[in-house]
């Protein structure tokens, strides 16, 4: 659904800014790995397109009606402008959108790694995940300790907390996925949540491999759109089939079987991809 | 202001309002479906169908530019055969009325998409995107040169049973799109598009290679419109008789007025799909808007008005 929305509140978060939009409507519909797709500029803005954040809390309602809350870093004038909007300025909303994180339906182990800003869908999930008797731990990195989201709010969320920084600032040295292949063991861990960029996606679904637990994978592809019209957000993926297709972050995804996500060919074309061009053709 | 009539005819098809959607820019249908009726929409325009299916060009597919976009997805689809499986069944059930876009590599692919999507049940027009490179010829596209461009046309007419109108896409770049819309229509077109996105190419900050995967794009969005709006007035000022469905830039109900105003008998809505999803349909309140307070009865009746002498405001 579209929305219009308004700014209730932008606080910054270390080196991240967490905003609260007054959207309603949005938050009854949401699901944790859900997100939403902000206009940014205002009426006058020559930037066409939305930016898509993940969500961090939905409320349905509250004093001020339903929210939705978002956690980004400022990557571009689009971000910079939400950034400093004011109260009270007007944000267009549409969403929620996307497949959101498949639930387990027993109360098994689950482990949940983020990274940085990446972090923030991770909590509405271990409440998700909590209400349905799952034994919850939670892996937060960040490259420095700035940049780490929701380590303190972690405590409450988990069983267990590990946090992780690059530089070594907070927590242990390294990087999220580094300390998982023990951490999986020692919780016997049934599912793996993942969100964050590419590279530790792909470590967490492959250390849930080597465990042999399931992965569940959010993914942080550049949209335009984010429903499912423009197919610039896609992704090769092996279907059911065995088949490789080029699949829609926003619609598809962006939580995604770690295992089904062919994560060294994302950004081309893999030439067995259904459709590919083939070798000799005419195209 | 309810009381304005928003019919409109294009190459003998009477449509309920003059707003469609452009091709690509309406996913299946069921994308859009989720936020309005697309059965209310004057047509849905489907993604550019072609014979096999197509993965699709390398990312990045997609850079913001000012006022605009620059993208290359590289008809990425399932092909024809899924294409008339399941997308095409779907609009008709939804009583869509469907403008199928086709593209082929050579002539005797247009020719087997003219025949199979002509003879398919739920089309209501075919639309022939030319934008796409000639195997035949060097790798030019067929909308680059009248005469190429006018050879599909007439594989595709001679294809398509009667009765069901093709419309040929223009590209603006050209020597004089006045001559590609002269050798199509002659050819066989009904009506004309125009017109498709335009090339261009952003280089990376970063990295300082080109920005998209396929190097070169087309330029899209409100950039375009004064683009769209002038080679629409051109066309129509030379074939007046010829119906024209105007695109580029159109996220307003004045933008759909001022391309009617130029000549063109209805409009198409493309990327600013992707910025609102309920852009076509607040396109239709907002032309009636239009319409209404400059006491337009007829949408009809100021299809090209821009070009009369007669000076008394609209």
């Amino acid at each position: 659904m579209r929305v219009a929305g308004e700014v209730l509140s932008v606080k910054r978060v270390g080196a991240h800014h967490h905003l609260t939009l007054v959207a309603p409507g949005v938050a009854e519909r949401f699901r944790p790995g859900g997100f939403v797709a902000l206009g940014v500029g205002g009426p006058l803005s020559e930037s066409l397109l939305r930016r898509t954040f993940s969500i961090y809390r939905a409320r349905p309602t509250g004093a001020y009606g339903g929210t939705v809350e978002v956690v980004f870093p400022v990557t571009d004038p689009g971000t910079e402008w939400l950034a400093r909007a004011a109260a009270g300025t007007a944000v267009d909303v549409v969403g929620p959108l996307g497949r959101p994180y498949a639930l387990p339906k027993e109360p098994v182990a689950c482990t949940l790694v983020g990274s940085g800003h990446g972090s923030a869908p991770l909590f509405g999930l271990a409440e998700r995940l909590r209400e349905r008797g799952c034994g919850v731990h939670m892996v937060l990195g960040a490259t420095t300790g700035a940049e780490l989201f929701g380590a303190l709010e972690a405590k409450r969320a988990a069983k267990t907390v590990v946090v992780t920084t690059e530089d070594g600032s907070v927590g242990i040295t390294g990087r999220p996925t580094d300390v998982l292949p023990e951490l999986l063991s020692r919780t016997a861990t049934d599912v793996v949540y993942a969100s964050g960029p590419t590279p530790m996606l792909h470590a967490a679904a492959l250390a849930a491999e080597a465990h042999g637990a399931w992965s569940q994978t959010a993914v942080e592809q550049e949209m335009a759109c984010g429903t499912g019209i423009c197919l610039t957000c896609v992704l090769p993926v092996v279907g059911e089939d065995g088949v490789t297709r080029m699949v829609r972050a926003c619609t598809e995804g962006p939580v995604f079987r770690g295992d089904r996500v062919r994560w060294g060919d994302i950004g081309s074309v893999p030439e067995d991809a259904w459709g590919a061009p083939r070798v000799g053709g005419p195209r | 202001m309810s009381d304005v009539d928003l019919t409109t005819t294009v190459a003998g098809l009477t449509l309920p309002n003059p707003v469609m959607t452009a091709a690509g820019c309406a996913g299946t249908g069921k994308e859009l479906d989720q936020f309005f009726d697309v059965s209310e929409l004057g047509a849905v325009v489907t993604r550019t169908v072609t014979l096999d299916p197509v993965a699709g060009a390398p990312m990045p597919r997609m850079t913001a530019t000012p006022s605009g976009m620059l993208s290359a997805v590289g008809l990425q689809g399932p092909g024809l055969q899924g294409f008339l499986a399941t997308e095409l069944p779907w609009l008709a059930q939804r009583r869509a009325r469907a403008v199928v876009s086709i593209a082929g590599a050579t002539l005797g692919e247009y020719g087997e998409l003219a025949r199979r999507v002509g003879n398919s049940p739920g089309v209501t027009a075919v639309e022939v995107n030319l934008a796409i490179a000639n195997g035949d010829n060097r790798g030019r596209d067929f909308a680059s040169e009248p005469y190429q461009a006018a050879k599909v046309l007439e594989v595709v007419r001679r294809d398509v049973p009667r009765g069901i109108p093709v419309l040929a896409k223009l590209s603006a770049d050209v020597d004089d799109i006045v001559d590609v819309a002269r050798a199509v229509t002659k050819a066989g077109a009904d009506a004309l598009v125009m017109i498709n996105a335009v090339r261009g190419m952003a280089i990376d900050p970063r990295t300082l290679r080109p920005t998209l995967g396929a190097v070169t794009g087309g330029l899209s969005g409100p950039a375009l419109h004064p683009l769209a709006v002038r080679c629409v007035w051109d066309v129509h000022e030379a074939l007046p008789e010829v119906p024209v469905i105007g695109v580029g830039g159109v996220r307003t109900g004045y933008d759909a007025l001022e391309l009617i105003l130029a000549g063109a008998s209805a409009v198409q809505v493309g990327t600013a799909v992707f910025a609102d999803p309920t852009t076509p349909m607040r396109v239709v309140a907002d032309l009636r808007h239009e319409l209404a307070r400059r006491d337009i009865a007829c949408v009809a009746d100021v299809v090209g008005r821009a070009h009369h002498q007669e000076g008394d405001r609209p």
